[in-house]
């Protein structure tokens, strides 16, 4: 097995609330390879989101390590860890997070702006990510003018412009009906697939988990089962 | 973030929010039209009393003996008012005095004038100032001939009735002929016209091309001044020093004349052209005072209508800045997106207070005798003081936005 791209170690993270510590994660050992299409899983409040901010580099665990492709971020400054967002990962939300008064193609440049991409190719970029989601004729519509789904995959397209090393979805059908849900997986899978990018996505649903090829369950802010699924 | 790219991101915001960015504007707006239009009135108010004004009323290295200030500022008590009245006046002798006593290279001239009644033909007018003066007078005050000439020495000493008319005397009896040769009566005196003097402009709205100057010896001197008297004598030297060391001459003359004791004040007067200008000084300090006071009032509210604008901007758009850092902003993209926001507003506000400031001044140079004169370094002022305005006023809520947690952020409805 080639070394991991993702790799934590005891990795913890308790928050307080008043004079209560709340133990969200409480000792999670976790690999992910390059490649991988992996289903987090769990009830509500056991720990999933917790987990997918502190790979998303949005957060710092308490205690414990954690390696991006080898590199450790656990210690890393803000600065450096706002590079490592911009570069190697690409974030998709429940709730889109779009900027609602930029056009498609505008939130899709945003991440290109950080990493300093000059404007021309920026916007060709941008426009080639819409595209491969299907929204080409959409780039100038803003997030209000754009149906659920069509919003999702603005933001898939926004997650995958910068060529990230892992895509993090955290819930990104929970807002969408079932019919939409499934066009979304579709744009997922086939990332996947054809442009073998890396994914974990965070969902409470089966069917949904079934897009996967690899399963972690969270309980209480601790794994209680990782299945592997072989390749469909 | 590249600058160009935040300031596009303010004047979007700008427009998005047109009520919230009009009133922090304002702050930034007013100061600066202020700064400009009254730097540009009292600028050009500046130039025009030194150049025009005391330059040409009074012509440089120049000063006149007078029997008593004839431009006071105002701040003159009835008993020294009542003094300057019982003084002697000069006299025709003081003149020859003086102007024996005074090198070959200063120019020596004598001066009386009274409002008299022109009439030539079946024209008439009572508000003609009559000037009667010695012939160096036209050299020393700067008086250009437009058509003819001045008139001669012996022409002066024989009292001949010649007249140097104004512009202004010249189209109202005259209009299209000729006034050389033609006979003008000054106060009753015929006169025979020789010259036609350039025309000198206004000054407050007053022309000062309403005049009829004429040999002091000739017949006006009946309606000028009582017998002998002048009402200024009057010294321009080739140097400054030339001129002071002339004046303490004169000086010393005069007392004797006057037979005045080491401990007694003079009791003549120097007129120089710093006695409006010291005037004018005054006056203008009190502006120069004023200004940075109500430039600094708007700018200090306009900052903190500013400051409070963007502090509701940050909280208003926590979630967006949430997103940003998702994407990988740093603390200083969102630092310098809020900073520059602020600048662009304070700025935005700035420019239309440049523009208005300019049109206020070219408004009072248009509608009023008062000239106005732009500067380029008080549009560089505005221009820096609105960016720093909005520097300032940002700081605290950029920092306060760069310092937000990314996923608290997120979450914050
Ligand atoms: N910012 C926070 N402050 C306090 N408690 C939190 C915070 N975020 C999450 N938690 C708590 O941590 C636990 C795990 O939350 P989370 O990771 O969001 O769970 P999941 O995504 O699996 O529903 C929950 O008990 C939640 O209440
Ligand atoms: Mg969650």
């Amino acid at each position: 097995m080639t070394d991991a791209l993702i790799r934590t170690h005891d990795l913890t993270r308790d928050y307080q609330m008043g004079a209560e510590v709340v133990r969200a994660l409480r000792g999670v050992d976790l690999q992910i390879h390059r490649n991988e299409y992996v289903a987090v899983m769990g009830p509500s409040g056991s720990g999933k989101s917790t987990l997918m901010n502190l790979v998303g580099c949005l957060d710092t665990p308490t205690s414990g390590q954690y390696w991006l492709n080898g590199v450790e971020v656990s210690q890393m400054s803000d600065d450096e860890l706002a590079r490592v967002r911009n570069r190697e990962i690409g974030f998709v939300f429940q709730t889109f997070n779009l900027l609602p008064r930029a056009t498609a193609l505008h939130n899709v440049e945003l991440p290109l702006i950080y990493a300093g991409v000059r404007a021309k190719e920026r916007r060709e970029r941008a426009e080639e990510a819409l595209a491969s989601v299907g929204l080409a004729d959409r780039m100038d519509h803003r997030p209000s003018e754009l149906s659920g789904g069509q919003r999702q995959r603005v933001a898939i397209a926004r997650a995958l412009v910068t060529r990230p090393s892992i895509i993090l979805a955290d819930e990104p059908t929970g807002n969408l009906d079932s019919t939409t849900s499934e066009e979304i997986m579709k744009v997922l899978a086939e990332l996947h697939r054809h442009h073998r990018q890396t994914i974990v996505m965070v969902t409470h649903e089966h069917d949904i988990a079934a897009h996967a090829e690899r399963i972690v369950t969270l309980h209480d802010g601790m794994i209680s089962s990782d299945t592997r699924r072989a390749a469909a | 973030m590249p600058i160009v790219e935040a300031v596009r991101l303010a004047l979007g915001m700008i427009r998005a929010q047109k009520l919230k960015s009009f009133f922090s504007l304002v702050g930034a707006f007013i100061g600066v039209t202020f700064l400009i239009g009254v730097i540009s009135i009292v600028n050009g108010m500046d130039r025009y009393m030194r150049e025009d004004f005391a330059g040409r009323l009074f012509g440089v290295n120049t000063f006149t003996l007078r029997y008593r200030p004839f431009n006071t500022t105002g701040d003159v008590t009835d008993d020294q008012w009542r003094a300057w009245l019982r003084r002697r006046r000069l006299t025709e002798a003081d003149y020859h005095a003086v102007e024996r006593a005074l090198g070959p290279d200063m120019l020596v001239g004598v001066e009386s004038w009274n409002t008299v009644e022109v009439i030539v033909g079946a024209k008439r007018s009572r508000s003609i100032e009559a000037r009667g003066v010695s012939e160096s007078y036209f050299r020393i005050r700067n008086y250009e001939i437009g058509a003819g000439r001045t008139f001669t020495p012996q022409e002066v000493s024989h009292g001949a009735n010649v007249v140097v008319i104004g512009s202004e005397v010249a189209e109202k009896f005259f209009e299209d002929t000729d006034p050389l040769g033609r006979t003008i009566r000054v106060a009753g005196f015929p006169y025979r016209v020789v010259g036609v003097a350039k025309p000198q402009g206004r000054l407050f709205g007053i022309s000062l091309d309403k005049f009829v100057i004429a040999p002091y010896t000739s017949q006006i001197k009946k309606a000028v001044n009582p017998h002998q008297i002048v009402d200024g004598i009057i010294v321009k030297g080739p140097t400054l020093p030339a001129m002071q060391e002339a004046m303490s001459q004169v000086e010393a003359v005069m007392r004797t004349r006057r037979h005045l004791r080491p401990v007694q004040d003079n009791n003549f007067h120097f007129e120089t052209q710093d006695d409006v200008l010291d005037f004018w000084t005054k006056f203008s300090r009190i502006l120069y005072t004023a200004l940075p006071l109500l430039v600094g009032i708007s700018l200090v509210v306009g900052g903190i209508v500013i400051m409070n604008i963007m502090l509701m901007a940050v909280s208003e758009r926590t979630r967006e800045i949430g997103i940003r850092k998702s994407l990988g902003a740093r603390r200083r993209d969102i630092l310098s997106q809020f900073l520059v926001e602020a600048a662009t507003l304070s700025t935005t506000g700035a420019l239309l207070g440049i523009v208005t400031g300019i049109l206020l001044a070219k408004l009072v140079d248009v509608a009023t005798p008062l000239p106005a004169s732009i500067s380029l370094s008080s549009i560089l002022l505005g221009i820096a003081l609105g960016i720093g305005v909005g520097v300032v006023a940002g700081v605290y809520p950029a920092s306060r936005a760069a310092k937000l947690d990314p996923i608290a952020a997120l979450r914050h409805e």
